[in-house]
C-alpha cells in the first residue's frame, strides 16, 4: 500500500515535470485563425456543429501522440528525422512550404492582436509594433525555462472563453445533446465549415513543435508514459476551449439571429448584449491567443528549418553564432506584423492562400511521420502496434482527405473573388 | 586548385567506363574502408543493369567530371560489408562532431581531392561540407550540370570541417571498431564543450560516446550536463561502467546524482563501486539535499592544529589530485574538532616553521551539517568566503561546501 502510493507520488512528480510541449502545442492550436472558425461555427450554425468536437480530439490525439513519441525515443526532432531518412531535397521542399504558411499565420494572428486591442480602443499603429517588440525580446532573452512557464501562464489564460462561454447562458441541453449526436446536411456552407473545424485543429507546425519541444525538455523513453498523458489531457483542454467558443456565439448570435461574422472581434462584439464582462473576457482570450501563437509560430519556424537543413539553431546562440536562424526568425516577424499595418492589404486572400498550403504540406507530413514512427531501426520496441497503425492510418487517411477537400473549396472561393 | 576537386554530389551520377571506353553504368556510392586509410575512397558502388557492381580504386583510371574510366573489368556484385564506411548511406545527411569546432553538425556534402598515384587517380576525403553552399550544390544535383553549380556557388563562402576534424557517431561498439572510429580527439575536448556536445545528440548517440571513452573524461564531461539529463543517462549505462564514472565524480555532486535516481537504479550502481567512494557518497546520501550536509563535499586537506607550514606543504604533496580546487587547509584537535582555516596562499609567505594555527582567519566561520542552503548562501556572500567548513553536532568536521557549490545552486533558482 505504501509502496503503491510511493509509485504514484513518484507519476505525479514526473507528470508534472513533463508539463509544458503537449499543453502549449495543443492551446496554440486555438489561435486566431482557430477562434475565428469555431466562432463562425457558432454564430451560423449555433449548436449544430458541435459533434465534429470528439472525432477531432481524437484525430488530434492519435497524431500528437506519434509525434512526442518520436521526439522522446529518438531524442531528435521531426525535420532532423525527415533529413536522416528521406534526404535533403524533401526536407528543403517542406521547409520552403513551410516557412511560407507559418509566415501568413504569423500574419493573421498579428492581425489578431491589433483587432482585439482595437476592440480596447487602441490602434493598432501601436499595438503591433509594440506585440513584435514584445515576442521578439521573450524568445531572444529568455531561456527555455522562463519562456516555458510565461507560455503556460498563457495557456492559464484561455480559461477566459469558459468564463464567457458561462455567462452567455446558453442553453446547456441543446448543447449537450449535439456534441453527441452527428448532424449531416447536404449544405455546402455546412459542409465547409464542418471541414474548416477539422483544418483548423491539425496543422503542420504542431508536428514540428511538438516533437521538438519534447526533446528541447529532455523527455525520454522512460518518462512517456507521464508525457502521452500529457499531450493527451492537452488535446482535450483544446477541445474543451474550442466547445465554449462554439457555444458562446451560438447563444450569444446564433439564437438572436443566424449570420456570418467577418472576424473574431466581431463575435466578442455579438457578445455585448450578455454582459460586458463576457465581452471583455472573449476579447483578452483572443488577445493572449493571437500573441501566444505570434510569440510560438516564428520560434518554431526558425527551429525547425535551421534543423532539417543543418544550420546552427537555438536562442542559447549568438547572433553570430547562428545567423540564418536569428534572421529567419526576426524576419517572420518583421514581415508578419509589418503586412497587418499595410492599409488595403488583402489579408483574407493571404489567409486564405495560407490554407491552401497547409493542406498541400499536411498529408506529406502525416505520411512522412507515420513511415518514420515504423522504423525499425529508429524505434525499435517502441514503433506503432499494428492495431494502432490501422487507426494511425485511417486518422491520416481521413485528415488528408478533409484537407483537400478544403484546399479545393478555398481554391474555388479564391477564384471567386 | 578548384580543378582536382570533386564534390560527393557530383560523384553520385558519374558516369563509368570500361577499358573500351564502353558505359557500365553510373556511381551510386562511394566507400572508404577505414581499417585500411581513414581517407581513401576505397570503393566505387556502381549500379547497372541488375545490380550493382563494385570498383575498387586499383581498377580506376581516370577520374574528372567526364566519367570514371577503368583500367580493369573485373569487377565483382556488390555485397554488403561491415568494414566499409558508404558516404551516402552512413554519412550523408547524418550528425558528426566537429572536434575542431566543437559542436555537432550535420553533413550535406563531402569535398574530394583527386590526385595521381601509381599511375590511376584517387579520391580521398578533404573536407565534410556544412552550410548554405553545400545545401545549394544538393538542391542542383541532377538538374543542373555541375559546371554551372560550380560558377553559381562562387558566390557564396565555403563553411568546411577537415575530415580529421570529423568524429562520426556510431552508436553499435562492434561497427565502431570495425569502422576504426576513436574517440581520443573527442577526450582532449575540455569536459564543458564535450557536454554541450553530448545534449545536442540523441540518447542512443550520447550513451555510446560515454561509454566508450575514458571513464575519468565521462565523469568530468557527466557533471557538466543538464541534471535532468545526467539522471537518464546514467540509468541507461550498464551499472558497471556507470559505477566506475561515478567513482570519477566529485563525492557530492555523485551524491546528489545518485539520490536523483529511483532507489533499484543507484542501489545496484553503488553495488558496482569500489569500498572508499562508496561509503564516502553512502554517508553524504543520508544528508537532505537543500541541507548543508547535501552541499558538501568530502574532499578536503585537514591537518592538527599544531602543525607547522612544512607539515601543510607535505600534505598537499600526498593530496596533489585536489590541488586545482583547493584553497583552504582545515585545522582540527585529536578529537577532529574543527579549530580553524588557513587560506593556502598564505603558506608561501611564512617561514616553514610558522605553527599554521597562527596564520589562521578569524573569525571561526562553520555550520552544522543540518544548516539550511538559503543560510549557508548567506555567509558565502557576507564573509565573501571561497570555502565554507561543515561540522556535525559534536563540531567535528564534516565536510566543505566551495563556491563552486553555491554558484550550482544559485543558477538552479
Amino acid at each position: 500500500m505504501i509502496l503503491m502510493l510511493k509509485r504514484l507520488r513518484y507519476h505525479i512528480a514526473v507528470f508534472f515535470s513533463v508539463i509544458g510541449p503537449g499543453f502549449i502545442t495543443a492551446m496554440v492550436d486555438n489561435d486566431a485563425g482557430g477562434i475565428y472558425t469555431y466562432s463562425q461555427a457558432g454564430a451560423r450554425w449555433g449548436y449544430l456543429p458541435l459533434w465534429t468536437l470528439l472525432p477531432i480530439t481524437v484525430l488530434l490525439i492519435v497524431t500528437q501522440e506519434m509525434c512526442s513519441r518520436m521526439g522522446a525515443v529518438t531524442g531528435k526532432g521531426l525535420s532532423d528525422l525527415i533529413r536522416e531518412e528521406f534526404g535533403l531535397r524533401p526536407t528543403f521542399l517542406m521547409m520552403t512550404a513551410l516557412v511560407f504558411t507559418n509566415l501568413t499565420n504569423v500574419m493573421a494572428n498579428f492581425a489578431g492582436i491589433a483587432s482585439s486591442l482595437e476592440l480596447f480602443h487602441i490602434s493598432r499603429y501601436i499595438s503591433v509594433p509594440v506585440g513584435a517588440v514584445a515576442v521578439w525580446l521573450l524568445v531572444v532573452k529568455g531561456t527555455y525555462r522562463s519562456v516555458e512557464r510565461v507560455f503556460l501562464f498563457a495557456c492559464a489564460i484561455y480559461v477566459c472563453y469558459i468564463i464567457s462561454g458561462i455567462m452567455v447562458r446558453p442553453n446547456w441541453t441543446e448543447a449537450a445533446i449535439y456534441s453527441v449526436r452527428p448532424v449531416l446536411m447536404l449544405d455546402p456552407a455546412y459542409i465547409t465549415i464542418v471541414i474548416g473545424l477539422v483544418g483548423t485543429s491539425i496543422a503542420p507546425w504542431m508536428q514540428f513543435y511538438l516533437q521538438a519541444a519534447v526533446v528541447e525538455k529532455g523527455i525520454t523513453a522512460k518518462e512517456y508514459a507521464e508525457s502521452r498523458i500529457e499531450v493527451i489531457v492537452g488535446c482535450i483542454a483544446m477541445t474543451v476551449i474550442a466547445f465554449f467558443i462554439i457555444v458562446a456565439c451560438a447563444g450569444a448570435i446564433w439564437t438572436v439571429a443566424p449570420r456570418d461574422i467577418k472576424d473574431a472581434a466581431d463575435a466578442a462584439l455579438g457578445l455585448k448584449p450578455f454582459g460586458e464582462y463576457a465581452f471583455l473576457l472573449f476579447a483578452a482570450g483572443l488577445f493572449n491567443a493571437s500573441l501566444f501563437a505570434a510569440c510560438i509560430l516564428p520560434l518554431s519556424t526558425a527551429y525547425t528549418v535551421c534543423e532539417g537543413l543543418g544550420f546552427e539553431s537555438g536562442v542559447n546562440r549568438s547572433f553570430r553564432e547562428a545567423p540564418i536562424f536569428y534572421w529567419l526568425f526576426t524576419l517572420l516577424i518583421v514581415i508578419g506584423a509589418g503586412v497587418v499595418l499595410m492599409p488595403n492589404l488583402p489579408l483574407v486572400t493571404v489567409i486564405l492562400l495560407s490554407q491552401v498550403i497547409n493542406g498541400v504540406l499536411l498529408p506529406f507530413v502525416l505520411i512522412f511521420m507515420i513511415l518514420l514512427v515504423n522504423r525499425e531501426g529508429l524505434m525499435g520496441e517502441w514503433k506503432n502496434s499494428r492495431a494502432y497503425n490501422a487507426i494511425a492510418w485511417l486518422a491520416v487517411v481521413i485528415l488528408i482527405g478533409m484537407t483537400l477537400a478544403l484546399v479545393g473549396i478555398t481554391l474555388r472561393d479564391l477564384l471567386a473573388a | 586548385m578548384a580543378e582536382n576537386l570533386l564534390y560527393l554530389t557530383e560523384l553520385v551520377g558519374l558516369k563509368v567506363y570500361d577499358t573500351r571506353s564502353r558505359r557500365i553504368g553510373r556511381v551510386r556510392d562511394a566507400a572508404l574502408v577505414p581499417l585500411i586509410d581513414s581517407s581513401r575512397v576505397d570503393r566505387f558502388l556502381v549500379g547497372g543493369g541488375w545490380a550493382w557492381l563494385t570498383v575498387r580504386y586499383d581498377q580506376v583510371r581516370s577520374i574528372s567530371l567526364d566519367g570514371i574510366y577503368l583500367q580493369d573489368e573485373l569487377l565483382t556484385p556488390y555485397h554488403s560489408d561491415e568494414y566499409m564506411l558508404r558516404l551516402v548511406r552512413d554519412l550523408l545527411d547524418q550528425q558528426i562532431i566537429d572536434v575542431s569546432g566543437r559542436k555537432v553538425v550535420r553533413v550535406t556534402d563531402v569535398t574530394f581531392t583527386v590526385s595521381r598515384e601509381d599511375g590511376r587517380d584517387v579520391l580521398r576525403v578533404l573536407e565534410v561540407d556544412i552550410g548554405l553552399r553545400s545545401v545549394l550544390r544538393r538542391l542542383c544535383q541532377g538538374i543542373i550540370p555541375p559546371r554551372w553549380v560550380r560558377r553559381i556557388q562562387q558566390r557564396i563562402p565555403p563553411n568546411s570541417i577537415r575530415w580529421e576534424f570529423c568524429n562520426i557517431v556510431e552508436a553499435d561498439p562492434q561497427r565502431r571498431l570495425r569502422l576504426n572510429i576513436s574517440h581520443a580527439a573527442l577526450e582532449k575536448l575540455h569536459p564543458a564543450d564535450l557536454a554541450d556536445i553530448v545534449e545536442e545528440l540523441g540518447p542512443e548517440d550520447r550513451e555510446a560516446i560515454l561509454s566508450a571513452i575514458d571513464s575519468e573524461v565521462a565523469a568530468e564531461t557527466l557533471s557538466e550536463v543538464d541534471p535532468k539529463m545526467q539522471v537518464s543517462i546514467l540509468e541507461s549505462l550498464d551499472a558497471e561502467k556507470a559505477a566506475d564514472i561515478v567513482e570519477e565524480m566529485a563525492p557530492d555532486e555523485a551524491a546528489d546524482l545518485l539520490a536523483e535516481l529511483e532507489e533499484e537504479a543507484s542501489a545496484e550502481i553503488l553495488q558496482e563501486m569500489e569500498t572508499e567512494p562508496k561509503a564516502e557518497i553512502q554517508e553524504l546520501l543520508e544528508f537532505k539535499e537543500d541541507s548543508a550536509g547535501g552541499l558538501m563535499n568530502t574532499e578536503y586537506v585537514a591537518l592538527s592544529e599544531r602543525a607547522t607550514v612544512a607539515d601543510a606543504v607535505t600534505a598537499l604533496k600526498g593530496n596533489e589530485e585536489l590541488l586545482e580546487s583547493l584553497n583552504t587547509i582545515f585545522l582540527v584537535d585529536e578529537e577532529g574538532r574543527f579549530k580553524g582555516a588557513v587560506p593556502v596562499a598564505r603558506l608561501f609567505i611564512y617561514p616553514e616553521s610558522t605553527e599554521l594555527r597562527a596564520l589562521a582567519g578569524e573569525p571561526l566561520i562553520r555550520v552544522n551539517v543540518n544548516e539550511r542552503q538559503k543560510r549557508v548562501i548567506e555567509l558565502f556572500d557576507k564573509y565573501n568566503l571561497l570555502a565554507l567548513p561543515v561540522v556535525d553536532d559534536d563540531d567535528r568536521l564534516a565536510g566543505v561546501i566551495t563556491a563552486d557549490d553555491v554558484i550550482s545552486v544559485l543558477r538552479e533558482k
